[in-house]
């Protein structure tokens, strides 16, 4: 279809920019013409080591992937539990070997289906959650003692774990047995995403909770994911995204720490989460620097002795932000780039995006495809036979030593507005993303940084591709089935367990027993999150822009 | 007013805003600077207004423009709604500009209900402030 909004004359045609000779990634980080042994000032045993020791810059493990490859970890949910439930089965039929969850928009922000909010936005993101029942139906027929399933969830996190611990009961996997991830990055959606309910402290506690619970009685379970994902899809370069992220880990293990739990009785089980962009070289930089200043944070700053609190674990996605609506199937170009970035980087699991992202949720051929873009860097390749390969490499150990220096500038800077908490309540964190998008956008604009179908390289007539189609009855089936759970359910069991909840936040006790309670006889999302919406209130942003 | 050529100088008065369950906003925050920086005045609706909301803040603004954004698949529905909270508050002049992850085919779709632009991903930042900058023109001319 010819788009008239799209014509390559906008921009700047690209032999008009004027090469200046400089070179710099995302970062803004001016690169060399080449690298050479005088770059990297380190010491082997103490600034690397060999994979699977302290401070584990080239790798968490001792064998990584010749132990055991990533887990291809493909994110999916649209319509209806049913048809998430379909697209689960199917994954794992490919070879996937773990399951991730994604949500609609309501579901996300605490609402049920049938709120006034949620009209037009049911299913459309992910799969809709309003009731127990409908985490019934996703994970029907699924083995739970066998796979481990992450659930991309935040605010109401606490909530989703109840169901699934539910669900997980119902059917025999006790909550001891059940493996898998709920996001609950609390901080990051302050600072990015911008799905929240309460103010952050409400939420704070409610992460609190979650530690505490899960520690003592889910011990497989991984509450929080520290996500750097989406700070980075909202405009952050590489250093913000390595360095926000982190000094969100370290709020994090505060708590921990300031509620009374050892160290490495709960950071073991803390995970993170990355961005895996388009800049190769910039991306290893950064997860090894990540690695390294984990590990020794946590040893120096906050005292642990087990070394598997030291380890940062992650999961990896590949940059949305990268794709082009532009000539679509170069995104399975950049996808693949961008996950050999992740695997050189020594990642635990991925997910490769789809190509047609930047038209619509993705299709089951394109979801296929990005699948098999990890089995064959997995298994054609050759790249997970030797850990770590460019460990060594003049540049990339000189770029993992510029990241973390750059890293140690803004946690200094955040450390001296009083924490996190306090660089998102006056902005600072929110500025300095916006301000990295809107320079990197101008970078486009002038043509200086050059974007394959986009500014450079254009086609006229761009042709459309086949795209999903979501049901547009996922809405009117999710509130018929919501209406018929309250009409089945004891009202006055819901009501005790939601007035028991009111008192245990205002008491600030520990919610998650309430929680599982009240799941568990039916009461809705919304009717829980309403509960804490009383008791907490909710929040504004301060100004950004 | 007596009639001159003036009213075409002034300056655009815009409001940016995501009228859905959408916290993606590093589009809406971009545009906002790039429209402050081409010289108009901008506000910004904050995050999570509903469709009534970002109306109501249009016409107590006076904007002459509402520039929409939205990645979240619920444009088809939040849009037009803009429109006609904008129409029940008898403001049709102000003009409403849409944009985010929209599939080509929803285009027609929310032209023919009078929400223009629909610019994609992708679109230079030029291009979407040319748009505003005619429709802008045309809400004057209509005011006229």
């Amino acid at each position: 279809m010819p788009d008239k909004y799209r014509t390559k004359k906008a921009y700047r045609p690209q032999m008009e920019i004027k090469d200046s000779g400089e070179r710099t990634n995302s970062s803004g980080i001016r690169l060399k013409d080449y690298y050479s042994p005088g770059d990297f000032k380190g010491d082997y045993a103490s600034d690397l080591a060999n994979p699977g020791e302290y401070p584990y810059t080239r790798g968490i493990h001792k064998d990584m992937y010749r132990g055991k490859l990533w887990t291809m970890r493909m994110f999916s949910g649209f319509g209806t539990p049913e048809d998430t439930n379909g697209r689960l089965k199917l994954l794992l039929s490919h070879g996937e070997t773990g399951l991730s969850v994604a949500f609609d928009m309501p579901t996300l922000y605490g609402l049920d289906a049938n709120s006034e909010r949620a009209h037009g936005e049911v299913g459309k993101c992910g799969v809709n959650v309003s009731s127990l029942k409908d985490m019934e139906i996703i994970l029907k027929g699924i083995p739970l003692d066998k796979v481990s399933t992450s659930m991309t969830i935040n605010a109401p996190a606490n909530i989703l774990t109840a169901m699934y611990a539910v669900v997980g009961e119902k059917g025999g996997v006790s909550k001891r047995e059940l493996a898998g991830t709920v996001q609950a990055d609390i901080l990051k959606e302050y600072i990015a995403q911008k799905e929240w309910i309460y103010p952050p402290e409400a939420h704070m506690r409610i992460i609190r909770d979650m530690m505490v619970y899960c520690t003592n009685n889910m011990p497989k379970w991984n509450y929080i994911s520290i996500s750097g994902y989406h700070i980075r899809e909202a405009g952050a370069s590489a250093v913000q995204e390595l360095a926000f992220t982190l000094a969100d880990g370290f709020e994090y293990v505060k708590m921990g720490v300031q509620n009374g739990l050892d160290v490495d009785s709960f950071a073991p089980r803390l995970s993170f989460f990355f961005n895996s962009s388009i800049n190769f070289f910039e991306e290893i930089a950064k997860f090894r620097a990540a690695r390294r200043i984990w590990a020794r944070e946590m040893r120096e700053t906050y005292g642990a002795k087990n070394e598997r609190s030291m380890k940062l674990r992650f999961h990896t996605q590949t940059s949305g932000y990268s794709l082009t609506w532009q000539q679509p199937l170069n995104n399975i170009v950049r996808t693949s780039i961008e996950a050999m970035a992740a695997v050189l980087g020594g990642t635990q699991s991925l997910h490769t995006n789809s190509y047609d992202e930047a038209w619509a949720l993705p299709s089951e051929q394109a979801v296929e495809v990005a699948l098999r873009t990890q089995q064959i860097l997995a298994y054609e390749t050759g790249i997970p036979d030797v850990i770590d390969p460019l460990g060594g490499s003049y540049y990339i150990e000189s770029l993992t030593d510029k990241m973390e220096e750059e890293a140690y500038k803004y946690f200094k800077t955040i450390n001296g507005m009083g924490g996190v908490v306090s660089a998102i309540k006056n902005g600072y964190l929110q500025r300095e993303i916006a301000a990295t998008a809107y320079a990197h956008q101008r970078r486009v604009e002038s043509g200086e940084m050059k974007i394959v179908g986009v500014n450079a390289f254009t086609k006229e007539n761009e042709q459309p591709i086949n795209v999903l189609k979501i049901d547009l009855n996922a809405e009117r089936v999710q509130r018929k089935r919501l209406d018929e759970v309250k009409l089945r359910r004891s009202n006055s069991r819901v009501q005790k367990s939601l007035e028991r909840l009111r008192e245990v936040y205002s008491n600030d006790d520990n919610s998650m027993e309430t929680i599982i309670e009240a799941v568990k006889c039916y009461a809705t999302l919304e009717e829980i999150t309403n509960v804490g919406r009383e008791v907490f209130g909710g929040w504004k942003e301060p100004t950004i822009i | 007013m007596e009639r001159t050529d003036d009213y075409m100088k002034r300056r655009i008065r815009i409001l940016v805003a995501k009228p859905a369950l959408d916290g993606h906003d590093r589009g809406v925050l971009v545009l906002a600077k790039a429209f402050r920086d081409a010289g108009m005045e901008v506000l910004y609706a904050g995050l999570l207004p509903t469709p009534e909301n970002v109306a109501r803040i249009a016409v107590d603004e006076d904007v002459d423009v509402v520039a929409l954004s939205l990645h979240n698949s619920a444009h088809l529905s939040a849009f037009p709604e803009v429109k006609k909270w904008l129409k029940k508050l008898g403001a049709s002049d102000i003009q409403v500009v849409g944009g985010g992850i929209i599939p080509p085919a929803d285009r027609a779709k929310l032209e023919k209900q009078g929400i223009t632009g629909n610019f994609g991903p992708g679109t230079p930042l030029e291009l979407v402030i040319e748009h505003v900058r005619k429709v802008a023109k045309k809400k004057w001319e209509m005011d006229q």
